[in-house]
């Protein structure tokens, strides 16, 4: 079981506690918590409805893959910090990571 | 006027095999799609990528798929208007509808099925507050007729392939060509990206990397653009024609205002016959959302099976509908 935060709309901090031994995205993990990510595409990287920030924590994410990336270059507010959660499989050195869901307004 | 009982808006799988299950019940059917070829995400997103969930196959390649639906609903005969987006649907006095296309394409049917899957893709907006007030007055997401910025001013926003190429396309017939990119480089295929830095080394365009563009002003026409550039300070451009190219996004589209009842961009329906809350619209496929949804092909060809045993009541309101197993009578064509 990790342990992750999720910033609100306030500037608080939401734990969110998540098992990793399910083999899931982090978009799915968000998704199952009603945080509202519509991920249009399924989770195919195509549709930019789950992008996020991570704010802190997140060192020991493995680096973006090509198709993350190219769609990441094409959104007007990506930053160096931005991910899309549906590329992030849930796993143990995601514990403590602290994100921001910005995918809404696509 | 295209005549048909059903009028299926989206030509992917699931719309494919709503053919093959409205033909059982001697239904025809009219498809219509954005995308200028039937098969939907399949072809347009994934063609080479096995599908490992459809039963029957252990593991069948997305384009294979397509073609052997196509194959499957072929003695049906149905008709497609493809590469045009349905836009409106208007009921008629007796019940029915005629849905219109963006290239003003009529279908006159009994029964409308949305199987529009993830939606229409549309392009991605920059985060610009009056952004709106100058569409199509100096804004565009698409080039669609060049030689309007022939001899003209143009600033264009992005790094992706569509940001190159339409620079160096530009870079022939505007008078002055400005490519703003909040990246220091192109992850764009490297043989566009060294054309657009020759470019600018040879002053023919204006480059400016790790900078975004702010606000836009002009009056009725866009005149000028703010740029805020990779030392934070703001440098205002003169110009005919913003082009922000940020990539597409798939959204419901049109559909949106048909009335019919939506959740989180996906259309709600009840599991009974995957009806709308509009009498003789459906919505099957990834469109639609109901509790317990899952979006996944076989399930869309479920929702399309008990959809056509619904559709029915519509399409010949003087029958009784008997439930026949394609084992014991057969596939009967038209």
């Amino acid at each position: 079981m990790i342990t992750l935060y999720v910033r609100n709309e306030t500037g608080g901090r939401e734990p969110v506690e998540v098992p990793t031994d399910i083999s899931l995205s982090l978009m799915e993990v968000l998704k199952g918590y009603d945080y509202p990510i519509m991920a249009t595409c399924g989770g195919m990287a195509l549709c930019a409805t789950c992008h996020i920030r991570v704010v802190q924590g997140g060192e020991q994410l493995p680096p973006p893959g090509d198709a993350e990336l190219d769609m990441l270059d094409t959104l007007p507010d990506a930053g160096p910090d931005s991910r899309l959660a549906c590329q992030v499989r849930v796993h143990e050195n995601l514990d403590g990571m602290e994100l921001c869901i910005l995918g809404n307004e696509y | 006027m295209i005549t048909t009982d059903i009028g299926i808006i989206g030509a992917g799988p699931v719309g494919l095999f709503a053919v093959f299950e409205a033909g059982l019940l001697k239904m025809r059917c009219h498809l219509i799609d954005a995308l200028p070829q039937v098969g939907g995400q399949l072809s347009e997103i994934y063609p080479q990528k096995p599908i490992y969930d459809i039963p029957g196959y252990p593991a069948i390649n997305a384009q294979n798929l397509v073609e052997k639906l196509m194959e499957q609903i072929s003695p049906f005969k149905p008709g497609f208007t493809l590469g045009e987006r349905a836009e409106t649907v208007e009921k008629q006095p007796d019940g029915s509808y005629i849905i219109r296309t963006d290239d003003d394409t009529e279908v006159h049917c009994q029964v409308i099925v949305i199987a529009g899957g993830l939606g229409c893709f549309e392009p991605r907006k920059p985060d610009i507050t009056n952004l709106a007030e100058f569409e199509g007055k100096g804004v565009a997401y698409m080039v669609k007729n060049p030689a309007l910025f022939r001899n003209k001013r143009v600033v264009l926003a992005g790094g992706g392939d569509s940001a190159l190429d339409w620079t160096l396309f530009l870079s022939e017939i505007a008078s002055e060509v400005t490519l703003v990119h909040r990246g220091d480089t192109f992850r764009g295929s490297p043989d566009s990206s060294e054309k657009v830095a020759e470019l600018a080394r040879g002053g023919r365009i204006n480059l400016l990397l790790q900078s975004t563009v702010m606000s836009i002003d002009g009056n009725g026409h866009l005149q000028q653009v703010t740029v805020k550039g990779r030392d934070g300070t703001d440098q205002q451009l003169d110009t005919d024609y913003l082009i922000p190219l940020f990539g597409l996004s798939p959204k419901l589209g049109p559909i949106a205002g048909w009335g019919v009842g939506i959740d989180r961009s996906a259309i709600q329906v009840n599991t009974f016959d995957y009806a709308t809350d509009t009498e003789r619209i459906y919505a099957i496929g990834d469109i639609n959302t109901y509790p317990g949804k899952l979006k996944l092909i076989l399930c869309g060809f479920h929702e399309a099976a008990l959809m056509a045993q619904s559709a029915f009541r519509y399409v010949y309101p003087d029958q009784k509908l008997s439930f026949k197993y394609t084992t014991v009578y057969g596939v009967n064509t038209f």
